[in-house]
């Protein structure tokens, strides 16, 4: 009896070594992801992009995830994991994991690794994110147009770069609708966490909001202004399900036409270091449909998505005015430069709030 | 009629030792029934969480660094939980010793300060713990409050104040605005035993601390004091034991030890303070603490079975695709086996007839 449940075991093992093997031969793709593949956001739009790279190319290709991997001490030993486990091409999906994606990117030369939304690069460490800001500058246009208190309500998440500049674009818009406008902004300080993102919603709202725009991932934030009757914007991925007559327009990440063609370079063998940085343009993210609104704002909208894709309307378009009243210097002819934007770290007029750590 | 748990009378060293295997084996037979039910063949699985990771260096270093804070935290609980003071902030003291410890690096960068940093900051560390710790202890000894409810609330005290620094005054300039300090200089950093690797020294540091903790207990008068006043609080007054003074000694180790494993946490994999540097380590030492059976020996070997259970759940993960939720129940499991086990073999249920006992009780 027990050497039959001996022989058992070792069949069993061998048989999973066999399909190993077999699973050798094809290039290994690793993912990092923030929250869990159901976050309903920005997880979850990774993965959709991942599950549209193994349609494409399932047959030359092994994905693996780890989801809920924190950006702390563990995410250094996560993005290891994946390599030995033999990926040769890691997406690490978050800012946080910069430093341990470099870390671990000097420890490994013959790895390639692609990190979202950073600005530290190595020879086999790329960056890509999206000019979501061009999204944020619509999203303040129709905002200001629907908005009857003038008070628009924005969940933050983290104050950097990113989504400080996600909150000038849509005050630099709104304000060109309604000079007037305002905005309340609450940090969550964290990316994904419905308990906290809802109290922020609910809050907002209290404090006369009734348009709620969100830097973070869940879509709770949605539902509170359902419940209360108000109007939002989705964040990352298509929403509306959560809030059919709330939901303004999404931003949402459309990441599967770029791991796909990363992944085609890396099977031919010409993955390059490179900072991808795409906007409406590239088919980086898209709108999700404009809802829940009259024809003439929704038309505004449609405008305004044809003239930043056809390059002739730059959501930073100078003069630009800082909080402290004092002109920003134009870096890039008449409007700001990528690195103004990639590193901005002040408010336009007008935004009544200050800057975190400021 | 009533179900009531008895105290067994008898209660054998090595039913204390058997206790937890019994649970560890149980465990493994209710994961195999769950991998099948998930599909996955249940030899590869529990190849994946337990034979693979110890099977190259690699793991086995990552298995130490993770177990490091765990055992470290977990041996001052269990002098805590010994002599029956209940010190459940660990998570605080942790918090407020990375955060004391910091405070000398982020003075220090770009300085050329000298090898006393480290040093410097592994010892304002555990006093920074010790000081905090000593808030629930003090409250408990002079006003009776709680010392489960002020140690635990204290936890968020710490974890506001750490990420006031991270967010305001100790904000890396260069950091676009992200949460965190810059990256700690060489000289403020824990250094590596292993070139190119993770192990680091604060390894070497938890040995050290479990065989003090094993002479404390097992060799020395306080030690023998801890235990009776936990076990038998009226003998130990008429043997002249303080427990009050007991509470405060026990509280302070703790705390100082917590404080020491936060610094090394910070100093040594992270390299910097952001929030968040602790995955609840504060907390999941509790149970480190209890599995070990509140012995240094027992401590230790249970903080590397916990950290095996993490890096093993991860290679799982990966290898075999099975999510990380399957890793969260099975750690479930284990703590409910534990406790199961500790249960019945300490206990035994008996069917209580209230008035026969009466009646006995009258003839």
């Amino acid at each position: 009896m027990r050497k039959s449940l001996l022989a058992l075991a070792t069949g069993l093992l061998l048989a999973g070594s066999v399909s190993a093997a077999s699973a050798a031969d094809k290039l290994k793709v690793g993912f990092i992801y923030l929250g869990p593949i159901g976050d309903l956001g920005w997880t979850y739009q990774h993965d959709q992009g991942r599950l549209a790279l193994v349609k494409e190319l399932g047959d030359k290709i092994e994905t693996t995830y780890l989801e809920n991997v924190p950006e702390g001490p563990d995410a250094e030993r996560s993005i290891e994991q994946l390599v030995r486990a033999g990926n040769k091409l890691i997406f690490t999906t978050s800012f946080g994991y910069m430093d341990p994606t470099l870390k671990v990117a000097k420890k490994y030369p013959n790895v390639h690794f692609e990190h979202a939304t950073g600005y530290k690069r190595n020879p086999n460490m790329s960056t890509y994110s999206a000019r979501w800001y061009q999204g944020r500058y619509i999203q303040g246009l129709i905002a200001a147009k629907m908005s009857k208190s003038g008070v628009l309500g924005y969940i933050g998440s983290f104050p950097i770069p990113e989504v400080v500049s996600g909150i000038n674009a849509t005050m630099l818009a709104a304000q060109s609708i309604n000079p007037n406008i305002k905005v309340k902004i609450i940090w969550a300080n964290t990316w994904f966490d419905p308990g906290k993102e809802a109290d922020a919603a609910k809050a907002l709202i209290d404090q006369g909001a009734d348009v709620i725009m969100q830097h973070t991932d869940s879509p709770a934030p949605m539902q509170i202004a359902s419940e209360r009757g108000k109007l939002a914007f989705g964040q990352d991925s298509e929403m509306i399900k959560f809030g059919p007559k709330t939901q303004l327009t999404s931003i949402l990440d459309t990441w599967g036409p770029y791991y796909i063609e990363r992944v085609k370079a890396e099977l031919a063998g010409t993955w390059k270091s490179e900072d991808s940085w795409g906007g409406l343009d590239s088919h980086m993210f898209a709108m999700a449909p404009y809802t829940n609104m009259p024809d003439e704002v929704k038309k505004m909208a449609e405008d305004a998505q044809a003239a930043i894709i056809a390059g002739k309307l730059h959501p930073f378009k100078c003069p630009i005015v800082g909080q402290d009243g004092k002109p920003v210097e134009c870096k890039g002819g008449d409007h700001l430069d990528d690195g103004q934007i990639l590193g901005m770290n002040f408010y336009v007029k007008g935004i009544d709030d200050k800057l975190p750590g400021k | 009629m009533q179900l009531v748990l008895e105290k067994r009378a008898e209660r054998s060293g090595t039913i204390a030792l058997v206790s937890p295997l019994i649970a560890v084996g149980l465990t493994i037979v209710t994961m195999v029934i769950l991998f099948a039910i998930l599909g996955k063949n249940p030899l590869l699985a529990l190849h994946a969480y337990f034979i693979a990771p110890l099977t190259d260096g690699y793991s086995l270093q990552e298995i130490a660094v993770k177990a490091t804070p765990l055992v470290m935290i977990a041996i001052g609980l269990s002098l805590c939980y010994l002599a029956n003071a209940w010190n459940i902030g660990a998570e605080g003291q942790f918090l407020i010793g990375a955060v004391a410890g910091s405070w000398i690096a982020v003075r220090t960068q770009g300085t050329d300060a000298g090898a006393w940093v480290l040093p410097a900051m592994l010892v304002l560390a555990a006093a920074a713990g010790a000081l905090y710790a000593l808030i629930p202890a003090i409250c408990k000894v002079k006003f009776g409050a709680s010392e489960i409810l002020t140690s635990l609330m204290l936890v968020y005290v710490a974890d506001l104040f750490l990420d006031y620094l991270v967010r305001g005054p100790w904000r890396d300039p260069h950091g676009f605005n992200f949460p965190t300090t810059a990256e700690f200089d060489p000289v403020a950093t824990v250094p590596l035993l292993i070139e190119g690797g993770r192990l680091h020294l604060g390894s070497i540091i938890v040995l050290l601390v479990v065989a003090a903790a094993a002479i404390l207990l097992g060799r020395t008068i306080k030690g023998f004091e801890i235990r009776v006043v936990g076990a038998a609080p009226r003998a130990a007054r008429f043997g002249g034991f303080k427990a009050d003074r007991l509470i405060i000694l026990t509280f302070a180790i703790s705390g100082a030890l917590a404080g020491l494993a936060g610094i090394i946490e910070v100093a040594g994999p992270i390299g910097h303070l952001q929030p968040g540097i602790s995955p609840g380590y504060g907390f999941t030492a509790i149970i480190v603490a209890f599995l070990g059976r509140l012995n240094p020996l027992g401590i230790l070997v249970a903080g590397l079975f916990l950290a095996l259970t993490f890096i093993g759940g991860e290679q799982a993960q990966i290898a075999m695709k099975i999510p990380l939720d399957v890793t969260k129940v099975f750690q479930g499991i284990l703590l409910f086996y534990v406790l199961a086990c500790d249960s019945l073999i300490l206990y035994r249920f008996k069917l209580v007839f209230p008035n026969r006992q009466v009646a006995r009780g009258a003839g």
